[in-house]
């Protein structure tokens, strides 16, 4: 307890992830108004005047907008990354395992994908199969794919070095079982910390798509399309960008933190 | 390296040109405190044409830039909607209502020299209802039979039934007289009549004009030397480049929302005046449930059309009950024949079978209107129990070829922007699968009508009709929101028809 105490990175990252759950979960049950509900008398009231937040231009509630926002925010986050991580995790380890030729085709495709921005793949996804939540997760997905990959690998090749590894090699256990038994659980850590701070980067990039028009269709509620909406209002309405603006930093920032605090906590060379 | 290479120069030439622009501005800063008024004068436009040439393509946007500047007809429309002559002097029309006898003004001469008299004329009115022509609105042509010109001043139209709107429909872009040897290049350098020249187009950015010294009409004085239309399609670009000065006015303001930012500005002045732009979110007639006029006289009590206009143009426009505006003649208001009444469109909707409600898409083009449009009327449609989808269908292409040609769609919202465009309804095929034999009759009698009161009265049966079958919803016509400086003066307030006629235009001190 007191080691977490002397991290307070890891702390306030902590504290604005669970409170970024707590909100997206409560949004699931509880509201302070129905997000879609159209209230046109009473648009564009300021934050306290109408709502805790204020409203946007069909007078809907801005605040249960942004809690709705959240759920759909890091539900699509969460499925894309979990998606690229076991995924890139397992051909990560694969290659580990085999090396060759494979590592080979596998780094090169990594290469290709790392070139392709996730916004353009998902234009392209989009076009094919309509825009929406799925769309959208399969394009972060993709986009994830390789980062894990290369960080399986690149943890694995050094857990294969590893003295308990050549000894049960040397006592002819099948390759496949030492890379569940010995390697995964130990390139586990290293893993979690990267699905942590790709969990940011998968919010910024949905609230991107979202925001393109991309991303779960209206009337469903997004940060980025509340952002886009808000465009043209900004004179007269600023809560509008300045709310879900805020909701996408503050969510990127905790989860950032938390994941520098966890790779930090979960380091065994910092033990000393 | 080569992108390398090329952005370097283009950031030097920017700078340069920036350099020349300064020291060019400082110089005009200086002779414009002498000079007593401006003569070039800057216009904004949201969206840039693809070519020039109004006869062979349909988007407004052409003629917002051309009709009137470059091109000529042989009749026009002025700025209370009435025709007016122009190339043709006068007009004689027969009894019948058949022959059309047209005597053409003399002494006119295109851009390039070339003199302007019948033959060319008849060119220009073949070239539009020939048998290759994509002329947009060469359907207004199909009552002409044979195109005389008994002598160079005269030109006789014989037609094969009476068309008591052709004089209207001769003075549209669509029908403005060109040059036989200029005519295939007009899409780049169109070359007309009007009392402004082409000088050059910077796609992507702006069209250059310039006075032309030659024109005919000496009865106008003309005040600019030079006119130039800018394209920005955003509209905080359009407001700040308003501001800014770098455009002098910006005739169709594309966010009703940032209107009242100009308030406080004592240098600009905003005009709302009317257009022909009618908001209608169109349905597919023939495919289900739609067929069943319940569900589309169900789906339109369900819409409160104050709201609508409040929630997506911040109030701005005004209801409309059928395919017709205020400014139309012969209009009726018939916003109420179903009026919102949600209550009773759930119980219409039950009569026709759907107590539950239905699923169905809406494929909405990408613009401000529409996506609002849709959203007001998703959450307005939910409180019936109907669910709708919004696809968005980016605008004109994949619109043009998915809901205009192909119909392939439940419902779409659009703004029509041709003046007295009612016939779309009788047309076979549009976008509508609309097919109503009385009400093609209507529109039969209306061209076989000379008188303008009977036409009139005709006009409204056609309203009436549509406002019962609903075969679209009927939502709002979008006001004309013009921001322009104040000491710009002479540009039209309404929008009779899609245009930016400068003539008029000049500066006061």
């Amino acid at each position: 307890m007191r080691k977490l105490l002397r991290r307070p990175v890891f702390l306030i990252g902590l504290v604005i992830t669970l409170a970024l759950f707590a909100v997206a979960l409560l949004s699931l049950v509880w509201t302070p108004f129905p997000p879609t509900k159209m209230n046109i008398v009473h648009k564009l009231k300021a934050p306290l005047d109408f709502g805790f937040l204020g409203t946007d231009q069909f007078g809907r509630d801005v605040a249960s907008m942004l809690m709705v926002g959240a759920w759909n925010s890091l539900s699509t986050s969460i499925l894309a990354v979990l998606l690229g991580a076991s995924v890139g995790t397992a051909i990560g380890v694969v290659v580990a395992m085999r090396r060759g030729w494979l590592e080979l085709v596998v780094m090169r495709g990594c290469d290709i994908i790392f070139a392709v921005p996730p916004i353009l793949s998902a234009m392209m996804l989009g076009a094919f199969i309509g825009s929406g939540r799925f769309t959208a997760i399969i394009a972060i997905g993709v986009f994830m794919v390789p980062v894990f990959a290369r960080l399986a690998l690149g943890a694995a090749l050094q857990i294969w070095t590893r003295d308990y590894v050549t000894a049960a090699v040397s006592m002819g256990r099948p390759k496949a079982k030492i890379t569940l038994v010995h390697v995964l659980p130990n390139i586990s850590n290293q893993i979690i910390v990267q699905v942590t701070i790709q969990l940011g980067l998968a919010i910024l990039t949905e609230a991107g798509l979202s925001f393109l028009g991309l991303g779960m269709p209206p009337p469903t509620p997004t940060w980025g399309r509340m952002l886009a909406d808000a465009q043209t209002f900004l004179g007269q309405a600023p809560w509008l960008a300045l709310m879900p603006g805020l909701a996408i930093a503050l969510a990127v920032l905790g989860l950032n933190m938390l994941g520098d605090g966890l790779r930090d906590l979960l380091d065994p060379r910092d033990n000393s | 390296m080569g992108r390398m290479t090329l952005l370097g120069s283009a950031t030097i030439l920017k700078s340069a040109a920036f350099g020349f622009a300064m020291s060019a501005g400082l110089l005009l800063g200086q002779t414009g405190a002498e000079a007593a008024a401006k003569t070039a004068i800057t216009v904004g436009m949201a969206i840039e044409p693809a070519g020039l040439d109004p006869t062979v393509a349909a988007p407004v946007a052409i003629g917002q830039v051309t009709w009137q500047n470059i091109f000529e007809g042989l009749t026009t429309i002025d700025k209370d909607g009435k025709i007016k002559p122009q190339l043709a002097e006068s007009w004689q029309i027969s009894p019948d209502g058949l022959i059309y006898t047209f005597k053409l003004r003399q002494g006119v001469k295109f851009h390039n020299g070339v003199a302007f008299d019948s033959a060319v004329a008849k060119f220009s009115i073949d070239r539009a209802r020939g048998a290759d022509s994509v002329n947009p609105q060469k359907r207004y042509f199909a009552s002409i039979d044979t195109v005389e010109t008994p002598d160079a001043s005269t030109l006789v139209l014989k037609l094969k039934q009476p068309a008591g709107s052709l004089l209207y429909w001769l003075g549209w872009p669509s029908s403005t007289i060109v040059e036989p040897k200029s005519a295939a290049d007009n899409k780049t350098t169109p070359i007309g009549t009007g009392p402004f020249k082409f000088v050059s187009w910077s796609k992507g950015s702006k069209v250059d004009l310039a006075k032309n010294a030659d024109y005919w009409n000496k009865a106008v004085s003309l005040k600019l030397d030079t006119a130039a239309f800018r394209f920005i399609s955003d509209p905080q670009a359009q407001a700040a480049a308003l501001k800014a000065g770098d455009v002098d006015a910006f005739p169709e303001f594309g966010a009703p929302e940032l209107i009242k930012s100009f308030e406080g500005d004592k240098r600009l002045t905003t005009v709302i005046g009317n257009t022909e732009l009618k908001v209608v979110a169109g349905m597919n007639n023939t495919r289900k449930p739609f067929s069943d006029k319940k569900v589309r006289q169900a789906l339109m009590m369900a819409v409160d059309r104050a709201t609508v206009v409040e929630g997506a143009w911040s109030g701005f426009g005004t209801p409309i009950g059928s395919h017709y505006t205020p400014n139309d003649r012969g209009y009726k208001d018939l916003t109420g024949v179903y009026p919102y009444d949600a209550a009773k469109a759930k119980a219409l909707l039950a009569e026709a079978g759907f107590p539950n409600g239905f699923t169905f898409t809406i494929k909405a083009p990408q613009m401000a209107y529409a996506q609002r449009t849709s959203q007001v009327l998703q959450a307005m449609f939910a409180e019936i129990g109907v669910t709708m989808n919004i696809e968005t269908t980016e605008f004109p292409a994949k619109w043009v070829a998915d809901v205009l040609k192909a119909a392939d769609y439940d419902m779409t919202i659009v703004a029509h922007a041709e003046p007295m465009d009612i016939d779309i309804y009788s047309r076979d095929p549009y976008y509508f699968n609309y097919k109503n034999p009385a009400f093609n009759d209507v529109l039969k009698k209306v061209e076989m009508t000379s008188d303008a009161a009977g036409q009139e009265k005709l006009y409204g049966e056609a309203q009436t009709i549509l406002a019962n079958d609903v075969p679209a919803l009927f939502l709002f016509v979008m006001p004309k929101l013009g921001v322009w400086d104040g000491k710009v003066k002479g540009l039209w307030e309404n929008e009779p028809i899609p245009s930016n006629v400068l003539t008029d235009v000049h500066w006061v001190e």
